[in-house]
């Protein structure tokens, strides 16, 4: 705010002291020279008269001769003075409009906004740097959690894309290259509040940079960067960059998955589900986006880039054969029995044998070629799975008619993996502990949630059993009363019924975890519970672990006495 | 040389000398007051103000704001001058002219508390 203060006076000096010279000159004319009053004797005008007649005249408005007709002399005068009274105005009020629309005012004015505005947020923030695709999608959904968060882009359009979203709360902007440190601190980087950064930007680089800047200028927070080469990737975990996010490695890690044990892809895609509560199909059993799991077999692949280059690795990794279509084999370093061309003529996907291939992955990084390659393979064998990238969110109509089996898009995945780390913490262990379990066990939890959400996406909480977030629980606890899981599942309303969910995850305080615990199973005090179900059975278990009184009859079904009096009664 | 701190320096000391030329005399005589001083002393005082626009250091915003009060002083004495010849319908009388001498002597005690913070900058620089 004083920067922009400073800015415009500063700017406003001479024009100011232009005008104050034009108006003292014309006063100290008119006061000077010899006037006549009404009856024709020598009269001389003050101060207070020249300073009006100037004020008016000046601006203008020209109210007449005053008190007197003037005298010719007095008239010669004026005349001088009415264009030096005029041109000096038209100076300082054009330089007045000039300095605000000048662009370095503007880009002062805007930064000084900014920093207001993470000067006002009171809550822990996110620092959000790139606003594209995968930032859109991870600020919106942050927004729609209730979570503060601050966004950094190089690109103007962007951050004005930004101040024109709807997201309920004010998210701040800054036009600024995020790997500067100035703007990150700008941002609020080293301010106590700030609980992590994103760094999401296009260059690897620059994600990199911002991670190093974090480790050095705030090494508490969380940081997450996106990183789309292995060796940017295993540079950011050598110091310490909390989490790192690979959008072609995380697609191709859950492509193989889906291909591997279906019912646990459908797991991740609705324990990482964007929008929870949604619903997924018309149909009575819940099914995720992308109906069929991809067949097994022989896959042909487009394009080996660097999203190639992971399915393939993956594909291989179940024992899949793999078919590459590369145009240009000898920079991308593609396997000696590469098909050469581009996958969009018929001939190159003849000559990679299409007609025997089960699926298509088309991976470059065009997205007309990408879709080109499906409708041309899907002429020559109609039942082939495919699969498309889709590079641009602004294609997406264009995506839904070619009704792939199954679309890749690196930034919806990545904000789709991102949230899934800063949402919840215990999701991340969850999954890394349902990793480990075979089909059998994931298609027996796929069918258990199914029937309780009933064609929706689950929504997923956590709880933690401290003095803040189960206040009435925690106390029960600390005095020996025993909880199980089960009694936080019962409906605080009626507790012969259980509220639609399910406990996923028990994190001890000591760190141990049980994956998917009984309802028998004891609560400890400051132990951490990861639940999924229907999205308001989340409050409803908020209240009972929070209330006394409400866990109380949760726990024994009988009504507790609020007041003291009424406890001393039912005591004695 | 700094021909900026030339002119400043210039204007900052004209605006205590004008000061004085119209408090000094006996406090109500009006023949002893000029009001074409108070006139230059008022022009000078408010130059000077605006040449201290958008300084950002410490000494800068203090000389903006000494100014700042010298200008208030002028523009009162200025009012009271003109209220007095024209509107209260007694025309200058020796209290009134007492009165705006007094309020005068208040800028030139900002003017002056203006040139010491001067001299103790340049004294500071040394250059």
């Amino acid at each position: 705010m004083h920067n922009v203060i400073y800015l415009l006076l500063r700017r406003m000096r001479l024009p100011l002291i232009a005008l104050i010279v034009t108006y003292a000159a014309s006063v100290l004319g008119l006061v000077l020279i010899p006037g006549m009053d009404d009856q024709g004797r020598p009269w001389h005008m003050d101060f207070f008269h020249a300073f009006y007649f100037v004020s008016f005249m000046g601006s203008t408005i020209g109210f007449g001769e005053i008190p007197y007709p003037f005298t010719d002399a007095q008239r010669m005068w004026t005349l001088v003075t009415i264009y030096a009274t005029v041109v000096a105005w038209l100076y300082a009020i054009g330089s007045l409009l000039s300095t605000l629309q000048d662009p370095a005012y503007r880009r002062v004015v805007r930064q000084s906004s900014f920093a207001r505005g993470v000067r006002r947020i009171a809550d822990p923030f996110y620092i959000v740097c790139g606003y594209g695709d995968t930032g859109t999608q991870v600020v919106a959904s942050l927004a729609e959690r209730g979570k503060r968060c601050v966004v950094i882009d190089i690109d103007q359009a962007r951050v004005d894309a930004l101040e024109l979203e709807d997201l309920g709360m004010h998210v701040p902007g800054l036009c600024a290259d995020a790997g500067d440190s100035d703007a990150l601190l700008e941002a609020g980087l080293a301010r106590a509040n700030c609980i992590g950064v994103i760094a999401l930007t296009n260059v690897d680089q620059v994600n990199l940079t911002i991670a190093i800047t974090c480790r050095l200028l705030a090494p508490g927070i969380r940081t997450i960067a996106r990183s789309e080469h292995h060796e940017s990737e295993a540079n950011m975990e050598s110091f310490g960059t909390d989490h790192v996010v690979n959008p072609f490695d995380t697609f191709a890690d859950r492509f193989a998955m889906a291909i591997h044990s279906p019912a646990m892809y459908r797991i991740y895609e609705w324990m990482t589900s964007i929008h929870p509560g949604e619903r997924t199909a018309p149909g009575a059993a819940p099914e995720p986006r992308e109906r069929i799991a991809p067949p097994r077999g022989t896959w042909v692949i487009c394009g080996f880039g660097r999203f190639g280059k992971a399915l393939q690795r993956y594909l291989n990794f179940e024992g899949l054969r793999t078919v590459i279509i590369e145009a240009d084999p000898q920079t991308t370093e593609a396997p000696p029995e590469t098909v050469a061309g581009r996958g969009t003529e018929a001939v190159t996907l003849r000559a990679a044998k299409v007609e025997e291939a089960v699926g298509i992955v088309a991976g470059t990084d065009d997205d007309a070629n990408n879709l080109s390659i499906v409708i041309t393979a899907r002429e020559l064998q109609p039942k082939l799975f495919t699969v498309g990238r889709q590079n641009q969110r602004r294609n997406d109509a264009m995506f839904t008619a070619a009704e792939l089996d199954l679309i890749m898009q690196p930034g919806e995945i990545m904000a789709r993996r991102i949230l899934g780390l800063i949402t919840n913490p215990l999701l991340a262990d969850f999954l890394r502990h349902a990793r480990h379990r075979d089909d059998a066990w994931a298609e027996a939890l796929v069918a258990k949630i199914g029937r309780l959400t009933a064609s929706t996406v689950p929504a997923i909480w956590s709880l933690r059993v401290d003095a803040l977030e189960a206040a009435g629980l925690h106390l029960e606890l600390r005095r020996g009363t025993a909880v199980d899981v089960a009694t936080l599942s019962r409906d605080p309303r009626r507790r012969e019924q259980f509220l639609p969910a399910i406990a996923l995850l028990l994190r001890r305080a000591d760190g141990e975890e049980i994956l998917l615990p009984d309802g028998n199973v004891r609560l400890e005090p400051d132990d951490q519970l990861l639940f999924c179900g229907v999205s308001g059975s989340a409050s409803q278990m908020r209240w009972t672990a929070q209330n006394h009184n409400v866990l109380e009859y949760v726990r024994t079904g009988s009504e507790r006495p609020s007041g003291w009096i009424w406890r001393w009664l039912a005591r004695s | 040389m700094n021909l900026e701190k030339v002119v400043f320096a210039f204007f900052i000391v004209l605006a205590l000398t004008l000061n004085f030329g119209f408090f000094v005399g006996t406090i109500d005589a009006l023949d002893q007051h000029n009001v074409y001083e108070l006139f230059a002393a008022l022009v000078v005082s408010l130059i000077a103000t605006v040449m201290k626009f958008g300084d950002r250091t410490h000494l800068g915003a203090v000389l903006l704001a000494t100014s700042l009060v010298a200008d208030l002083h002028l523009i009162a004495a200025a009012s009271v001058w003109g209220f007095t010849m024209h509107i209260g319908g007694t025309g200058l009388t020796p209290s009134s002219m007492a009165t705006i001498v007094s309020i005068s002597g208040g800028a030139l005690l900002a003017n002056v508390t203006s040139v010491v913070l001067l001299v103790v900058e340049t004294v500071m620089i040394r250059r």
